[in-house]
């Protein structure tokens, strides 16, 4: 054995077997608290604020991970657009902030709990999948059910990927911090896999029910169906904003309270089990599970905004604005949907009763961030 | 989910996307590359109810790993030289990685292709994990390791420092300009399908060499997704090729990815593999012969020539070039002594070379001590404080660099350097290629086209310039790298652990900071011109001080 080196006693000569080379495994007593020197014991990120009394695993893995000129970064951004606007720009949105930084996403997300939470999810889907083809329950559908699932079930999986795709993947860009972008990648993989999954479904139910099943009904319906054009016209006006904070706004404050969870929750919920279907509430029912978690970490970005002590009252203005903007095309989109209620052969809840509840959903929300409707919208 | 199963899946999300009627699509992010619609799939068939299940398998594995290195206590055998570079590697790493999710909007909006749209958000959200994971891996260095001085405070470190601005642009790179040379060639063409085999392949082996076998679990983890990424890059770069008008912008981008990132990456990984491992096995492989095998081999000769088929133009001269810097004109070799020369304004420590070092860089980089052998034995002499200066402002011969406007590296191959009157003010640079970066490439125009997308070189570029005419004491305060104590600093020229042996503020005041480039706008022409006819010679290094 080799004498004891300065940095530690080499416990393997690095032999080997003939014709092989192996690293020596030295033991180098670098372990935590192996000495006392200053800084020794200063084993916490300490460049932040948290925002309860420790920090998070999801604050040390997040917060900072996107620089800023107004904390650390003294070189300022060294690379910009062609028309000299950095990487990243406050003026990317019309919402002001004193300090961007102070948001948290509530739920904490970060690439472990992520992924924790989409597999549960894409499992409970594949479980359900799996027991409804075994027992072929597919068989067991109203066909008035089946056509609906078909023709407007199924067609829910556009503005869940529009918006997925073409709205959040984009905001994810813009944000001024890491908080706010990483929280806005994670609702663009919600919306994503919401598609996916009701994509999937209808490729179960064709390949189980193939001669009475229309499996790309869907694409036509979406395009050129009265009742969709709405929807559409409201999901694609998204993908032109230029605003990221508008974008989160319109999508989950407005949007999807008032046509997302009114035809999601306000009638596929409902009337799915009575025409013998389990499986899509299933698909469905994560989608609404998945918004809540979206909603809560919007309207911590947006209460943030309002209570804003500068520029809160300011922000609050922009946001009535958006409201006038976009209420009117998401009532026009969701009073669109309306026969859609009247098609089944058994009728769990009116359309008024569902619109009812998402009106006064979106009201709460509203209320929330001490925002209200105009006497104009209210009346519509 | 079986593969067949992925096969039907992933037919069936391509009826997801639709071409929308309402409004006219108006890119926020421009390029000047110009597509026609469709084109290429993806081979990949990516499908989000497979994709979770896979990567949950990967933390499993990743998490496992973690809870076995701290009841083992890996810690115990790390290398502390190695350790040391990983508080800027790791400071650096999460950056670019969410710069990469950041980026790929540009391309969703540039590229018309709904499939390879699909992709995009895959590695969106990749690269959320990949930062995220690689914050996480840091934390817990800075929890285990015997000195978390600089893990402490890695992101505001990174923010503030000269190395941290270096690595930076391998991030901003991806996200600002036009949208096809940023996400396309610069992150997905040449830094994941190049660079990320020495990032994430060679270096964890060295880690493990050293000790560290959470490195190689979490970045082994990582390596795993850019499959998928190189795939997407690979798409795109097709579908432009497929159009000639884009050929000689390829042709620009290809050259500036692949000089920039060499200049940038190899300097820090280079340094890191060769100056940061404590095994000196003849037989393991140097940094330039693992760039041999992953860079030129593997990615120049396999990936890029074979392209030439399509159409592209390879940069042969420009592969050429970096391949000499790395092999027979010891660039990084110069870097560490620089990043050594640098080490008060680190913000960790750099390990003294032993005799065992020196034979092992004679070995694998001929004429390595006749170049650098003296500067170290220095380095070493005076890594204990008693009564001198840091090394920087010892006489060792060692002529402090200008900076290179371009990668911002410092211009260390004297010789190469380029001085040059730009955009109102006097500019050097490391090498032809890092002139032409700044005077030919982000320009208005290229090749005669005009080339409005093109981005901007922007920022404060010399961060020398921040601290002119400040005391070094200052400095180190003002930046943050000072420890609980209020004077010993975090860097260190050596891995020892004696508070005695431990440098403060104290032995830094009353020396002052100078900017080369301020400096050498202040020279008259005369001067000036005379000052970089010496500079380009070199220096000799002392024999004693």
């Amino acid at each position: 054995m080799s004498e004891p080196g300065p940095e530690g006693r080499p416990i393997l000569e690095a032999a080997g077997r003939p014709g092989r080379s192996i690293p020596q495994v030295v033991l180098t007593d670098a372990e935590a608290g192996a000495a006392e020197f200053a800084g020794s014991t200063s084993r916490v990120f300490n460049y932040f604020t948290p925002q309860k009394r420790r920090n998070t695993t999801y604050e040390n893995v997040t917060v900072d991970v996107q620089p800023d000129p107004e904390r650390y970064l003294t070189q300022g951004w060294i690379y910009s657009f062609a028309d000299g606007t950095m990487g990243y720009e406050a003026d990317w949105t019309r919402m002001k902030s004193s300090d961007w930084h102070a948001y948290r996403d509530p739920n904490g997300e970060w690439e472990r709990t992520f992924y924790r939470h989409q597999t549960r999810n894409v499992h409970q889907v594949q479980q359900t999948m799996e027991l409804a083809r075994t027992t072929n329950v597919f068989a067991d559908w109203d066909e008035k059910w089946l056509e609906i699932f078909a023709k407007h079930v199924s067609t829910w999986m556009h503005p869940e990927h529009g918006l997925g795709m073409y709205v959040f993947v984009r905001a994810q860009r813009e944000a001024m911090t890491n908080m706010h972008n990483n929280a806005i990648s994670v609702m663009a993989i919600h919306k994503m896999r919401a598609a996916q999954d009701i994509a999937l479904l209808n490729l179960e139910v064709s390949q189980q029910l193939p001669d009475k099943f229309d499996e790309s009904v869907h694409q036509e319906v979406w395009m050129e169906d009265p009742m969709w054009q709405g929807v559409r016209e409201n999901v694609e006006r998204m993908f032109v904003l230029g605003d990221w904070a508008e974008e989160v706004f319109a999508a989950n404050i407005v949007f999807e309270p008032l046509v997302g969870e009114l035809f999601r929750s306000g009638f596929v919920m409902h009337a799915a089990p009575l025409q013998g279907d389990y499986v899509t509430p299933t698909v469905i029912g994560l989608i609404r599970t998945e918004y809540e978690r979206d909603l809560n970490a919007t309207r911590d970005m947006f209460t943030l905004l309002v209570e804003d002590e500068e520029h809160g009252e300011e922000n609050k203005q922009v946001m009535q604005e958006w409201l006038d903007k976009w209420v009117p095309l998401s009532i026009k989109a969701a009073q669109g949907l309306e026969p859609i209620w009247s098609e089944p052969e058994v009728q769990a809840m009116s359309f008024e009763e569902s619109f009812g509840q998402a009106k006064s959903r979106f009201e709460d929300i509203l209320s929330d961030l001490g925002l209200q409707l105009t006497e104009e919208l209210v009346q519509k | 989910m079986a593969r067949k199963s992925v096969s039907k899946a992933h037919a069936k999300i391509q009826e997801l996307s639709w071409e929308p009627t309402f409004v006219e699509k108006d890119p926020k992010y421009k390029t000047d590359y110009t597509f026609k619609e469709g084109g290429q799939k993806d081979p990949m068939k990516q499908v989000l109810q497979s994709y979770f299940p896979m990567q949950e398998e990967k933390d499993h594995r990743v998490y496992g790993a973690v809870d076995a290195a701290i009841r083992g206590n890996m810690w115990r055998q790390v290398q502390p030289r190695w350790m040391e570079w990983q508080k800027l590697f790791l400071s650096i790493i999460p950056f670019p990685e969410i710069s990469a999710a950041r980026a790929m909007p540009l391309l969703t909006e540039a590229v018309p292709n709904p499939e390879i749209h699909n992709g995009l958000a895959f590695q969106m959200i990749d690269e959320v994990r990949h930062s995220t994971i690689q914050m996480n891996l840091k934390r817990e260095y800075m929890r285990n390791y015997i000195d978390p001085a600089g893990f402490d405070i890695t992101e505001k470190a990174f923010s503030n420092n000269y190395a941290g601005t270096i690595g930076r642009q391998f991030g901003e790179g991806f996200t600002t300009g036009d949208a096809l040379t940023a996400c396309n060639i610069y992150l997905q063409v040449v830094a994941e399908t190049a660079f990320t085999n020495t990032l994430f392949v060679a270096m964890p082996s060295e880690a493990a060499a050293n000790g560290d076998y959470l490195l190689p679990t979490v970045f082994l983890s990582v390596q795993s997704d850019e499959s998928r990424h190189m795939n997407n890059g690979y798409g795109t770069l097709l579908m432009a090729l497929a159009n000639d008008e884009n050929k000689d912008l390829i042709e620009r981008d290809l050259i500036y990815s692949i000089w920039n990132q060499h200049a940038v990456v190899d300097a820090a990984i280079g340094t890191i593999i060769d100056y940061g491992s404590k095994d000196r096995r003849k037989d393991r492989d140097s940094y330039a012969e693992m760039w041999k095998r992953w860079y030129y081999d593997d990615y120049y000769r396999s990936y890029l020539v074979p392209l030439e088929k399509y159409g592209l133009k390879v940069p042969h001269d420009v592969v050429e070039d970096a391949w000499r810097r790395i092999s027979d004109d010891f660039y990084h070799h110069h870097v560490a002594q620089f990043f050594a020369t640098g080490w008060p304004v680190n913000y960790w420590r750099i390990d003294p070379m032993t005799d065992e070092d020196f034979e092992w860089f004679e070995n694998k980089y001929p004429g390595w001590y006749d170049k650098f052998g003296k500067w170290w034995e220095h380095y070493s002499s005076l890594s204990e404080p008693n009564g001198h200066n840091p090394i920087a402002f010892e006489n060792t011969g060692y002529v402090y660099p200008h900076r290179c406007w371009s990668c911002m590296v410092p211009c260390l191959i004297r010789e190469d350097t380029i001085m040059d009157y730009v955009d109102g003010q006097w500019r050097t640079y490391c090498h032809k290629w890092c002139h032409w970066q700044d005077t030919v490439a982000y320009r208005e125009e290229y090749k005669g086209r005009p080339t409005p997308a093109m981005g901007k070189m922007t920022g404060k570029r010399e961060w020398e310039s921040l601290y002119h005419g400040w005391d070094l004491a200052d400095i180190q305060h003002d930046l943050g790298y000072v420890r609980s104590d209020g004077k010993t600093l975090v860097p260190q020229p050596h891995v020892q652990f004696e508070q005695d042996k431990m440098w403060t503020t104290d032995h830094c005041k009353g020396i002052e900071f100078q900017s080369p480039n301020v400096l050498l706008n202040e020279m008259s022409d005369e001067e000036r011109e005379k000052h970089m006819e010496e500079y380009k010679q070199g220096f000799t290094i002392n024999d004693t001080l």
